[in-house]
């Protein structure tokens, strides 16, 4: 490989431990620490731990920064209070998807956006195209690390570290400038993309590697594992959370792309791809992602054609993959709307054989509240 | 040392049995570059194949990978037991999870075939490639 890839602040760390890295969108990262299964189980039953460094930091500000982002995003920035955490899509004029994103409400005239890596810049860009005066951007990306602690043990291991009641803090909300031992300015938001309770954890590049083994320690009774973008992958796929590139893309629109709860075309501020997404609203849109679980042997990989009972064809596998948690080979795919409701048995191309499945409820997994 | 097998660059190991058959499976190297194994397509008994081509896949979590047939001949046998137990490829890539046996039409391709030091020692080159 000629081109140097970027590192994480958890590098060192990696080399250190002779763990294995590829390059995911020009990041130097883990696919696994020991075994993708082994990670994705543990993250089910007890926690695990990313690192998602190479996710994107945007800082917004100024007196014009609610209404500069209520007109790039389609959800409604408005009813975001101090200390909440909102998912949200970007999107062109046709309602295409530049990405989607977390915003986290810092402060009356303050907003941290964080975009998918690979669209760290793409994003960043349009911000700018689109600046209006009274608003400052920042891109953090360089200066901040990500953790994310995930699992039903993720509570209970970061309490170790915090004089915070970490209890109080409520899905998609966040505390600020938490002293974890002696790192002392971290955010905290409970949110992640696994399906499972947990949070992510802000903080300076330079601090990342210390909490990283903070963490670590304080999760070794609990039976904590490190896990890399395997299982982080199969942990969404599982827990039906569209990707960008696969399930989102700038051909896929967020009502298609399975976010449709992130586009509030009501809302009072107009916004870049209204109008487009009211009128997929209005008819309907033509193709969606469904899930699909196979009936036949084989596993569903991203490109693979999907066929309807009578040959047509009728959309393609955009994230396939055999579920741990569940031991079933799930996929989710961009199917045409028309006839295709769940119980609708379909065919998938994979290598020259076409191979049964049947269109599923989705989510494949959804976590038990207690 | 795996007493008498060969081995493809591929990194498929070849055990002969008799002389003019062989079993064929992975590598313990490439079951590591794979992860873990939860799917495994063999091919038909009775199927012809040939040096070179596909004759079956492994798939990973992550991935799909060919196996391709390291000599040519007609499939004997294939493992059945992968179809319910795949992870037999991890636990014991050299025996349980074997994959196929395959009776040899030119028993002569063997001699194309790698030694188990010359297996090793290619396998320490691309090592050592992919960490450079």
């Amino acid at each position: 490989m000629g081109k140097e890839l970027k590192r994480t602040p958890l590098f060192n760390y990696y080399k250190e431990n002779d763990i294995k890295l590829i390059d995911f969108g020009g990041w130097a990262l883990p696919i696994q620490f020991s075994s993708i299964t082994d990670e994705h189980k543990s993250v089910r039953e007890k926690a695990g731990l990313f690192d998602v460094s190479h996710m994107g930091e945007i800082l917004v500000k100024g007196t014009g920064s609610e209404g500069f982002l209520n007109h790039l995003l389609t959800n409604d920035v408005s009813k975001l209070t101090v200390g909440q955490a909102q998912y949200n899509a970007i999107v062109y004029e046709n309602g295409g998807t530049i990405d989607d994103l977390i915003i986290f409400k810092l402060d009356k005239l303050g907003y941290l956006v964080t975009p998918n890596a690979s669209n760290t810049e793409k994003v960043f860009q349009w911000m700018k195209k689109e600046i209006v005066e009274d608003v400052i951007l920042e891109n953090r990306s360089e200066d901040i690390g990500l953790i994310a602690l995930q699992g039903p043990y993720a509570e209970r291991i970061l309490q170790k570290l915090a004089d915070d009641d970490l209890s109080k803090l409520k899905p998609f909300h966040f505390f600020q400038h938490v002293a974890l031992k002696d790192i002392t300015s971290v955010l905290i938001s409970r949110t992640g993309y696994t399906g499972e309770d947990g949070f992510e954890l802000y903080l300076e590049t330079d601090e990342t590697e210390k909490l990283w083994h903070l963490i670590l320690e304080a999760g070794m009774e609990e039976g904590l594992k490190t896990c890399g973008l395997g299982a982080r992958d199969t942990l969404r796929l599982e827990a039906s959370l569209s990707l960008y590139g696969n399930e989102l893309s700038d051909e896929i629109s967020p009502l298609q792309g399975g976010i449709g709860f992130a586009v509030k075309t009501k809302k009072e501020a107009d916004f870049i791809g209204k109008a487009a997404l009211t009128a997929q609203l209005k008819n309907g849109v033509d193709k969606k992602i469904k899930g699909l679980e196979l009936i036949g042997k084989g596993i569903a990989r991203h490109g693979y054609k999907v066929f309807d009972e009578g040959g047509s064809e009728i959309g393609v596998i955009t994230s396939g993959t055999k579920s741990p948690t569940l031991s079933n080979s799930i996929a989710l795919a961009l199917l045409s709307t028309s006839g295709n409701e769940v119980g609708t048995k379909v065919k998938i191309e994979i290598r020259n054989k076409l191979v049964d499945a049947v269109i599923v409820q989705l989510p494949f997994y959804k976590r038990e509240i207690d | 040392m795996k007493e008498n097998r060969l081995y493809s660059k591929e990194h498929e190991w070849i055990l002969p049995l008799g002389e003019d058959a062989v079993r064929v499976g992975i590598t313990d190297y490439a079951v590591k570059q794979l992860g873990d194994v939860v799917y495994v397509e063999v091919p038909e008994v009775d199927a012809e194949v040939s040096i070179g081509s596909e004759m079956g896949t492994v798939e990973s979590i992550k991935s799909a990978s060919e196996i391709f047939a390291p000599v040519t001949g007609i499939i004997l046998a294939v493992n059945e037991e992968l179809e319910d137990a795949p992870e037999l490829v991890n636990a014991s890539p050299f025996e349980e999870g074997w994959f196929a046996e395959i009776q040899l039409e030119n028993p002569v391709e063997l001699e194309g075939l790698l030694s188990e030091e010359n297996y090793q020692a290619y396998v320490a080159e691309l090592v050592i490639e992919e960490e450079a």
